[in-house]
């Protein structure tokens, strides 16, 4: 096995994209979406959160631990490729460079989100509750860089459903691919419409 | 009125080590002709645009009906066979350049031995030697004859694995015409009996992992090769296997 780690790693960096990251991140884009009910229904689905057993532990083993290994590979891959969408300007290519791109935006609003909401929270400098998001996005820059970020985090994960399917030889010949160019890109409008409306409840 | 000619821009280099430099050359033009016979024609007449004497340029070419692979070279930003393309097709000024991601020899002349030590790694081959006489091998399904047909195209260009973007220094990728020959000799009747060993020298360092489905190769291929469904294949095949050894042996 010594020398096939590389196959491995690129096999669970995919999959751990879709389980749990994925998953994770329709789940908190959800959750947010309660906001758009009012401050009260989304520091209920807080408080519901916050009320699980062994919070912290399925935070790194859900979270935190998978979405590490997912970023730190995904820095190295993103890194060795040479975009050539200059003279192979096909869609497929642009994909391509765009989930590199994307998933690097994504990693550098991860860290800051992480930082000013759970790791402030855990500093005990702010309460997790509906006020730290809309004091967050009371400054427009905040808005504009939540916005990009909430994006580049859908479409890295859209169309990471797309390489997911490749990966692991469920979508084979041409047809079934671009069906899944087709659906992943409409889970891009939706999850993204969600994302966006959960933010804009917290702008006052 | 003035003769019709044809401008040539060419990324020239004197030896593998020393720095590339563009010449342009006007030649006369003739009907039907293609970059080889343009080549040619500087062959013979090695005088620049500026009218001083140079070099010949040095390139590949054997077959002239694209089925070597030889001649393959970067013709306007995109790489395919000298043969097979035709100056009257071309937008002018032709550029010519050699397809980097080999190291350079001369010119437009390349070093493909990475590919032949690709096929040599996942064992491209059907082994059917034994010290008695084997008998005949098994039969093979017509529909599957059809398009393994269609994998046995592949002449080893190297076009695909410049029209990766993940085939570069950085990376050790064997390329994906390695991955559709591991297809290709898998399904053979006689071959299947080793595709254990082609399965594993695909999941080794540079293997089909470094793919990332940027799909160019499917689009470069000049004998139209499905690249990616084999990938993709080859992808649930290398998958199975990692499963099946780390489970039941």
């Amino acid at each position: 096995m010594a020398n096939s780690h590389q196959f491995l790693s690129r096999r669970l960096h995919s999959l751990l994209g879709l389980f749990p990251i994925g998953i994770y991140l329709i789940f908190h884009l959800l959750a947010n979406h309660q906001a758009t009910k009012g401050p009260e229904a989304f520091n209920q689905a807080v408080g519901l959160i916050e009320s699980l057993p062994f919070l912290i532990v399925i935070e790194f083993v859900i979270i935190y631990i998978p979405l590490l290994f997912h970023a730190i590979l995904g820095i190295y891959i993103a890194f060795q490729a040479k975009h050539n969408v200059g003279s192979f300007s096909y869609g497929r290519n642009q994909m391509f460079m765009w989930q590199r791109i994307t998933g690097i935006i994504t990693l550098i609003f991860i860290a800051w989100h992480v930082w000013e909401t759970r790791i402030q929270f855990a500093l005990g400098n702010k309460e997790l509750n509906y006020q730290m998001m809309a004091d967050i996005l009371s400054n427009p820059a905040m808005v504009v860089f939540y916005t990009i970020g909430i994006l580049s985090a859908v479409f890295h994960f859209s169309n990471g459903i797309w390489s997911f399917l490749v990966h692991w030889g469920i979508t084979v010949g041409p047809r079934s691919q671009r069906l899944a160019t087709y659906l992943t890109m409409g889970i891009f409008v939706v999850v993204s419409f969600i994302g966006l409306r959960a933010m804009a409840a917290f702008i006052q | 009125m003035a003769e019709k000619v044809i401008h040539l821009i060419i990324t020239r280099q004197d030896s593998p080590d020393s720095a590339p430099y563009k010449e342009e050359f006007k030649i006369p033009y003739r009907p039907n002709m293609n970059v080889i016979s343009a080549l040619m024609e500087i062959q013979r007449n090695p005088v620049n645009a500026t009218g001083q004497h140079t070099s010949p340029i040095t390139w590949e070419s054997n077959c002239l009906e694209e089925v070597c692979g030889a001649c393959s070279m970067v013709i306007n930003g995109k790489p395919r066979q000298a043969c097979t393309a035709l100056i009257d097709k071309l937008e002018q000024p032709i550029r010519l350049e050699p397809m980097r991601t080999f190291p350079v020899q001369r010119d437009l002349s390349i070093d493909r031995s990475r590919m032949f030590d690709a096929l040599k790694r996942v064992k491209a081959w059907i082994p059917i030697d034994g010290t008695h006489d084997l008998g005949p091998g098994p039969r093979m399904p017509e529909v599957e004859r059809q398009w393994a047909y269609e994998l046995s195209k592949c002449m080893t260009c190297g076009v695909c694995l410049e029209a990766c973007p993940n085939v570069n220094d950085k990376t050790a990728f064997i390329g994906p015409f390695a991955i559709s020959q591991v297809r290709l000799f898998n399904q053979h009747p006689t071959g299947q009996m080793n595709k254990h060993e082609r399965l594993e020298a695909l999941m080794e360092e540079g293997g089909i992992q470094e793919c990332g489905n940027s799909q160019n190769c499917v689009q470069a291929c000049p004998k139209g090769i499905p690249l990616t469904t084999s990938i993709a294949h080859m992808n649930k095949e290398t998958t199975k296997h990692a499963i099946k050894k780390f489970f039941f042996s």
